[in-house]
């Protein structure tokens, strides 16, 4: 399947998706999921820090949120 | 490479897309969605480990301004003493050195959508990075799904102190593409997707690789040569559960490939505690492992072995993890009533290194078990974060 064949298709799912499915968690469901012991990364600044003690010991990199520029690796 | 070229093209295709349907949907007209909190952080940050001192500080601080636009700043300073390994081995003398990092952005509400333009500084004395980047987020499906994507860019100039007429060049374009789903009223993933390519001078200028000389008894060193482009992709899935009885636990995991033939998963599963009204307790574990670059050797077995260079043990196949508690405690007071609410933070993790193919190669080691045969290196790190945040 090429490239332009697959996003073509996860455009039209998005846009059907978008015109048709109704949220099966409704708003006064969502609590638990407001509790800020949920959220992904409750300290921004701390995870940025830990981000970078990471980025700057390991070779991997990525899909982790910023860390900032610099080397501070030596 | 052809994994990450194709990755590439497949982020920007999406960016299209995501962009043509954030703005269908924000000719429909939507439900709000709603900007960072106001809200101040003050941190002191240390890492010790490997012959390493790193602390400093950081600042972070948050203000919206009519309800549509967000405006952050974030001081942060790097104060670094160095006997590490690479310095040991070298035969240099433990130096110090500083690293400041600056950077400001604006956040900007419309309907659904959130645009966000940064731009950051980071000055060493032999090395400045500039950064800029744009992301925007969009929520679709009742805001059961958001859908982020970015691009950042860095532009890099790299000295060298023992040269003060060396300086060369390195950028980096970073593609990320996000999506976080509501499952259920107790459960929330996340998945993401980065490509980042690097171009110029990636190596370090101070760093060399060694090699051994005829006979084989004795090595000598000649300077690292990376290759002048690095692509990588990396792909996450993060999860977080609400437990019946207040309590979160969330578990993440990253896989990790390169242009340089690296490649790294990690794991982490966290526990958040809230107790009684004022505490959350937090632990964590985390796991790293990696391979080799294809051009990584802890010892050539001669001089120019081969085009490509390397002996940064972040280049070589070694494991790491980390354990990590943390305890928030929010502060009642009416001192600080003029705040909505503050409170006091620390973590604290100690991460272990083992190296399998990089040698603890001091003059002691390869004195007493020769060349080649030093014990592979390994170290311990505590690493402490500290930090009091004010909501406003």
């Amino acid at each position: 399947m090429s490239l332009n064949r697959i996003v073509i298709l996860i455009c039209t799912a998005l846009l059907c998706g978008a015109c048709s499915i109704q949220p099966w968690v409704k708003p006064y469901e969502r609590e638990n999921l407001a509790d800020p012991i949920m959220a992904f990364e409750g300290h921004g600044v701390s995870t940025k820090y830990v981000n970078h003690v990471y980025e700057a010991r390991e070779a991997g990199r990525g899909a982790e949120g910023s860390a900032g520029g610099g080397c501070g690796c030596n | 490479m052809v994994v990450t070229d194709f990755s590439t093209k497949i982020l920007r295709s999406l960016a299209f897309c995501f962009f043509a349907v954030s703005s269908l949907l924000l000719a429909q007209g939507a439900y709000a969605a709603v900007l960072p909190e106001d809200r101040a952080d003050i941190l002191y940050h240390s890492f010790d480990g490997g012959g390493v001192t790193i602390h400093g500080p950081s600042i972070l601080m948050r203000k919206q301004f009519k309800e549509k636009v967000s405006v952050w700043g974030n001081y942060y300073a790097d104060y670094v003493t160095s006997a590490s390994i690479d310095v040991v081995t070298s035969g240099a003398s433990e130096y110090t050195e500083e690293r400041i990092e600056q950077t400001v952005g604006i956040d900007y509400l419309q309907e659904k959508s959130i645009i966000s333009v940064f731009y950051s500084t980071s000055v060493e004395n032999d090395y400045d990075a500039e950064t800029k980047g744009i992301a925007v987020s969009q929520d679709f499906f009742g805001d059961l799904t958001t859908i982020s994507l970015s691009y950042v860019q860095g532009d890099d100039i790299v000295g060298n102190n023992t040269d003060p007429t060396f300086e060369r060049f390195a950028n980096r374009k970073r593609y990320s593409l996000g999506l976080s789903q509501i499952l259920t009223k107790n459960w929330v993933i996340g998945l993401s997707a980065e490509s980042v390519i690097d171009e110029g001078f990636l190596q370090n200028p101070y760093r060399s690789v060694r090699f051994l000389l005829p006979g084989g008894g004795a090595a000598a060193r000649q300077n690292e040569d990376y290759p002048d482009t690095r692509n990588s992709d990396a792909y996450a899935i993060r999860s977080m559960y609400y437990l019946p009885w207040r309590a979160a636990l969330r578990f993440e995991y990253r896989t990790y490939l390169d242009s340089w033939g690296i490649e790294a998963d990690n794991a982490e599963i966290r526990y958040i505690q809230p107790w009684g009204q004022d505490w959350v307790l937090e632990a964590k574990y985390r796991y790293y492992t990696q391979d080799q670059a294809f051009f990584y050797s802890d010892l050539y077995p001669y001089q120019d072995y081969q085009t490509f260079l390397g002996r940064d043990k972040e280049l070589s196949t070694f494991q790491d993890s980390a354990v990590s508690l943390g305890v928030s405690y929010n502060v009642n007071s009416h001192y600080l009533s003029a705040f909505e609410k503050v409170s006091v933070n620390l973590f604290v993790d100690y991460m272990q290194f083992s190296y399998d193919n990089f040698r603890e190669a001091t003059p002691a080691n390869t004195a007493e078990f020769g060349v080649g045969n030093e014990p592979f290196y390994q170290y311990d790190a505590n690493v402490i974060r500290f930090f009091v945040s004010f909501w406003y």
